[in-house]
């Protein structure tokens, strides 16, 4: 395979420096979410008024945002793969859709927000608003702060770069749209999934 | 891929191609897709908890082995991503002991 970034970042691990770093980082969002999420499984069950997850939460709707979530983690991938295969025009291509499909997403939360307010669900109505708010917030968050660092990058491929240097980018931002896929794959089932049948 | 000399050229050749991605995205829509109807059937209602603990886990695999590159790429960030993930286990567990 033509790889338009078989270079060699001189550290002395070995490896770049940047990707290592975001790794750790990555490690340190693992903990991260893991509390929350820990959080949020001991205060199940456990709101002493409603509303209740069985009356807020749609299967069907989040499945169908899910599914854009997934998708644009394909459209990341292949936005790397055409990077490293110093294909500009399919890595802009597949940027797009990954900052079209991640608005999208956002998009459907901002909606599932609104509406579980209007329904009496807030931060401190019980137990669960608090709980599912802050998890649901904070990944959120994370999809808002990638789609903002994917458009930037989107606008700095029409730079003049090394070839190499910029498939690093695209790797590193990959790397952090797919840990805010593989975190919402959990929230799914725990809040979600297992939500509405526990 | 920036790669660095702890990655090798047999790691490059066996990055796979576009079409090798999109088969990944089918399975994962096809996971979700088992996840959703497994939660509408009442007939395994009694293992739900399991069935949608290993579909989402498979899920997660799938993503991070091949989406994030963690098959191929240098073992130096599986060890990373696994500390990480352990703590988090490891937090979950205590937190979980200590509430009861």
């Amino acid at each position: 395979m033509n790889h338009a970034s078989e270079y060699v970042e001189h550290s002395s691990t070995g490896l770049p420096n940047r990707k290592l770093a975001f790794w750790l980082f990555i490690s340190s969002e693992c903990m991260f979410f893991g509390a929350l999420i820990a959080t949020y499984l001991v205060y199940q069950g456990k709101s002493l008024v409603g509303p209740y997850p069985t009356d807020v939460l749609d299967i069907p709707l989040t499945s169908i945002s899910t599914f854009v979530l997934l998708m644009s983690s394909l459209a990341m991938v292949l936005a790397v793969n055409a990077s490293q295969r110093g294909d500009m025009r399919g890595t802009r291509l597949s940027l797009l859709a990954v900052i079209v499909m991640g608005s999208v997403f956002l998009g459907f939360q901002v909606y599932e927000f609104t509406h579980f307010y209007h329904v009496g669900l807030s931060l401190s109505q019980n137990l669960f608003g608090s709980t599912f708010f802050v998890l649901t917030g904070f990944h959120g968050a994370h999809v808002t702060g990638g789609v903002i660092w994917l458009i930037a990058l989107f606008v700095e491929t029409f730079r003049k770069a090394p070839a190499e240097r910029r498939a690093l980018d695209v790797e590193v931002a990959g790397l952090y749209w797919h840990f805010v896929d593989i975190v919402w794959i959990v929230v799914f089932t725990v809040v979600y999934l297992l939500g509405v049948n526990h | 891929m920036a790669h660095g000399h702890g990655e090798t050229t047999a790691q490059h050749a066996a990055h796979p191609t576009p079409k090798f991605f999109w088969k990944v995205a089918l399975w994962l829509t096809v996971i979700t897709a088992l996840e959703v109807w497994a939660v509408y059937i009442d007939a395994i209602r009694g293992v739900l908890a399991p069935i949608l603990i290993i579909l989402s886990v498979l899920k997660f695999v799938l993503v991070v082995g091949y989406f994030m590159h963690l098959k191929w790429d240098a073992r130096a960030y599986t060890g990373f991503f696994t500390f990480g993930m352990l703590v988090a286990l490891i937090v979950y567990f205590f937190v979980i002991v200590m509430s009861n």
